[in-house]
């Protein structure tokens, strides 16, 4: 396979013993996974097609044990990965042999909730949706919502800057967290940003959030919570043509709406998700947009009277607007599980390129023009109002040739992404995944000035090492 | 008199910032300098702006997306913007009217010092809708970070370092901006005679209703002296008029009201957002706190009996501008002590040079974030070229 490790550090694997022993002293019985077997579930994370064996797994219960973690490993000169859920789609939270996972999966409460000021206080390994439902009796949420929700931690959404269908109105994680409790290489703890909407200095919180583990490791944080909608609803808009429906899409943001979501599907990815959710996704049109809207019933009514109008002067075929709370669960259901509902049909890799939306049908066609000129398969679904695409290449993982060619065409999608004025990564990431294309985006200057910013945190490169920057060319100042 | 350098380009900027470099000359960067009376005064010999760096290089309305050199008048950029029914979602401030500057504020100024105004509650701060710069550096190093698309996390984001950074990194030769439609209709729910901390708890309420508040302020003086509480709503208007409905509903138990619409409301919240209220008397410093709105009120109690002290509130309760008289420490041990153990901070917006040159005007962090404040600043600037000690004394 094309992406390298690092070669371990033999000096390190030859001390494992006596690290894992100085490291049992940190923590209770239960906080350090040792055993070959038991370290293998943290041996990769979402981004499958790679895994390594971590020399232990540190599973730490509060800030404290986490920072005496961190700070005998920067005195043992160990390397250290952060881990939320292992839900990384780019291989964010893959170990290293000569490497310590640290997870917080173990500190997962709710702190405090705050309905006044319309803050919460959580550990940063609560899971996404455990916000949302700790506040959910109070007409409350949490905002950005990973179809991996369900799973994922806010760690790892803080990590990544994690997005979801929603963003295109509520943002990204960086846009509704206000502060965050952080374990800094030596084990000291900073807390940055705090309750407040802006905080003093430097907007270090917002370097912290998609950092990817490379800065510290986030053990505490602050986020907003937002009053949810009086209701919300999903409607289906099935075209002949991308260009249809990218044209509808430019159409209804010009006349100044914008929905909470619009989401795009191609014909195989309405397949495979309406044989998964049978949500009454069209199968009779070559692009679906589920395109939802929030208020009142009136007002719902009145604004998706106006985007039906403009779907309508766009050559829309299908109209099929939610009529009950289940049909729009469904509607969603089929959305949110387009990467499960491919994973039972093949198998994938889901990149992540945004593009300007504008070349939204010269984009699709190119991209289905590289995975047919591989031989293979790509279904498409993204958020359209933000040209952030997710292109599934299916291939099959039991064929190294085909494994190969998949990733190949995954990079020159991402090259394309590049090319028409976009990026590698909209919300999942570079992980190592994009590791190695990340001189495509960036100039040599660039990268060495996030390098050298990064080395004000973690000059010895022992924070998630591996990962985000190219492993030819680091520097620290 | 110090020299002035205005490049016309980037490469004559990078030009510009290498050769100072070399001459290791401390520079005032700037755009139309209408903030130089922010932050401390700095020990400068020259002054480069990027006033000649102008014009739009981008706008997609349907992307929601607009670029342009920093040295683009706002105004500029604004009518662009209007022209096609949109705009800068973060509503930023205009400070002519407190620091009663002249010229036209640039677009690289605003993101320079994160400027955002009462929108800020719903739509985010500047730093929210920047999605895209280009800098010179310190090394006198072309940077670009961020982009033209709004979803985007390839790599550490510098775009929010740039953001606020009162030009101490970098000097930022080219902004992008994620923007929005303008609302068809606004309407202003007013509440007359509340005390402080009823008022906070009225805007806390609108903000946690469902009815997406996008502006929420108190004037403890009002217009006549009345206290006055201002909430705005904006979207289509049947959505309006239903919202602004519900609303009064909802704010029943805190007194009628009335509504108020058109040219006068968004005279008052452009007053809101540049604090004009408090620009005069002139030889008043002025100070800006954010704070959780559940505990400013109690904060400025705490203020009372130092003096003459006029303050109003914005971000439902969590912005608070304080004018008081510009004596001694111009109150900042005064303000510091009563937002102690609150989690708030204070920034000195006006004040003569004498006094922002002998209190912190920027909040102090704690010495593990001053190392890592240090540390970005050498990253970027190692020579301390750019703005020297306008942030942080011997930064």
């Amino acid at each position: 396979m094309g992406i390298a490790f690092p070669t371990p550090d033999a000096d390190i694997l030859a001390r494992r013993e006596a690290i894992v022993a100085g490291l049992a002293r940190l923590l209770p019985p239960g906080g350090l996974v040792t055993s070959e077997d038991e370290r293998r579930a943290f041996e990769t994370d979402a981004f499958t097609a790679y895994r390594r064996m971590p020399l232990a797994v540190a599973l730490p219960s509060s800030t404290e044990e986490a920072a005496a973690v961190m700070r005998f490993c920067h005195e043992n000169s160990v390397k250290v990965v952060p881990r939320g859920a292992g839900t990384s789609l780019a291989g964010g939270a893959i170990p290293q042999e000569d490497a310590v996972v640290i997870g917080v999966s173990k500190m997962n409460r709710v702190l405090d909730v705050n309905f006044k000021d319309r803050t919460m206080r959580v550990e940063a390994g609560i899971t996404n949706l455990a916000i949302s439902n700790a506040v959910m009796h109070e007409g409350f949420f949490y905002a950005p919502d990973p179809s991996s929700q369900l799973a994922c931690t806010i760690a790892g959404n803080i990590g990544m800057n994690s997005g979801g269908a929603h963003c295109l109105k509520y943002g990204v994680t960086t846009n509704n967290i206000l502060g965050v409790k952080m374990v800094l290489v030596d084990g000291t703890v900073v807390e940055i940003g705090g309750d407040a909407l802006d905080a003093p200095g430097y907007d270090l919180l917002g370097l912290v959030v998609g950092s990817e583990g490379q800065l510290g490791i986030v053990t505490e944080a602050t986020v907003r919570i937002l009053r949810a909608a009086e209701g919300a609803r999903p409607v289906l808009f099935g075209f002949e043509t991308s260009e249809q429906a990218g044209a509808a899409v430019a159409a209804i943001i010009g006349a100044g709406i914008i929905p909470v979501a619009m989401e795009f599907m191609d014909k195989p990815a309405i397949e495979i998700c309406e044989a998964f959710a049978h949500a009454g996704y069209p199968l009779d049109v070559e692009a679906l947009l589920i395109i939802e809207v929030e208020g009142s019933d009136e007002e719902m009514d009145f604004t998706l009277a106006r985007i039906v109008e403009i779907a309508r002067k766009h050559g829309v075929k299908t109209v099929k607007e939610s009529k009950s709370a289940m049909e729009t669960a469904a509607i969603w259901k089929g959305r949110k599980s387009a990467f499960g509902a491919t994973g039972r049909v093949a198998d994938y890799i889901c990149m992540d390129g945004t593009i300007p939306t504008g070349r939204l049908p010269e984009v699709l066609r190119r991209i289905d023009e590289i995975v047919k000129g591989y031989g293979l398969r790509v279904a498409n679904v993204f958020h359209a109002g933000d040209g952030n695409l997710h292109p599934l290449v299916l291939y099959d993982v039991n064929d190294p040739e085909e494994a190969h060619k998949a990733e190949e065409a995954g990079n020159d999608i991402l090259r394309l992404c590049v090319e028409v004025g976009g990026c590698l990564t909209g919300e999942h990431g570079v992980g190592i995944e994009k590791r190695d294309l990340m001189n495509v985006q960036f100039d040599p200057v660039d990268l060495d000035q996030q390098m050298r910013v990064r080395g004000v945190f973690d000059r010895g490169w022992l924070l998630n090492p591996a990962k985000v920057f190219p492993l030819d060319r680091r520097i620290t100042a | 008199m110090t020299a002035v350098s205005e490049p016309t380009s980037e490469s004559e900027l990078a030009e510009a910032v290498a050769e100072a470099r070399a001459a290791r000359m401390p520079l005032a960067v700037q755009g139309r300098g209408t903030k130089s009376g922010i932050g401390r005064p700095a020990q400068t010999a020259a002054t480069l702006s990027t006033v000649r760096m102008s014009g739009i290089t981008l706008y997609e309305p349907a992307e929601l997306v607009i670029g342009a050199k920093a040295g683009t008048p706002v105004a500029e950029i604004e009518a662009a913007l209007a022209a096609r029914g949109q705009m800068l979602p973060f509503e930023p401030i205009d400070y002519r009217p407190l620091l009663g500057s002249e010229g036209g504020p640039t677009v690289g100024g605003i993101a320079a010092g994160n400027l955002s105004g009462p929108r800020r509650i719903s739509a985010g701060a500047c730093r929210d809708s920047l999605i895209g710069v280009r800098f010179v550096n310190g090394r006198g190093e072309i940077v670009k970070n961020g982009g033209r698309v709004m979803k985007n996390v390839t790599g550490l984001d510098l775009v929010k370092l740039m953001a606020g950074s009162w030009g101490t990194l970098g000097v930022m030769s080219e902004v992008i901006f994620k923007v929005l439609p303008v609302a068809e209709t606004t309407a202003t729910l007013v509440l007359h005679g509340l005390d402080d901390a009823r008022a906070i708890e009225a805007l806390s309420t609108a903000l946690g209703s469902p009815f997406e508040v996008t502006g929420a302020a108190h004037l403890p003086l009002g217009i006549d002296r009345v206290p006055t509480t201002l909430v705005r709503i904006e979207g289509f208007a049947p959505s309006v008029a239903y919202r602004s409905g519900r609303l009064r509903a909802l704010l029943k138990p805190f007194g009628t009201g009335d509504v108020l619409e058109g040219a006068p409301a968004a005279d008052l919240w452009r007053r809101v957002r540049d604090a004009s209220f408090l620009a005069e008397p002139r030889d008043r410093a002025v100070w800006r706190v954010s704070v959780a709105p559940s505990k400013a009120a109690a904060a400025l109690a705490r203020l009372r009996g130092e003096g003459e002290i006029r303050h109003f509130y914005d971000w439902g309760g969590g912005l608070v501008w304080i004018a008081l008289p510009a004596a001694g420490d111009a109150g900042a041990a005064a303000i510091r002590g009563a937002l102690a153990g609150t989690g708030g901070h204070a920034t000195l917006v006006r004040a003569p040079a004498e006094i922002r040159a002998a209190v912190d005007v920027f909040e102090p962090q704690s010495p593990a974030l001053m190392t890592i404040t240090e540390g970005v600043k050498a990253s970027l600037d190692p020579d301390r070229l750019f703005n020297p000690g306008r942030l942080y004394a011997g930064l």
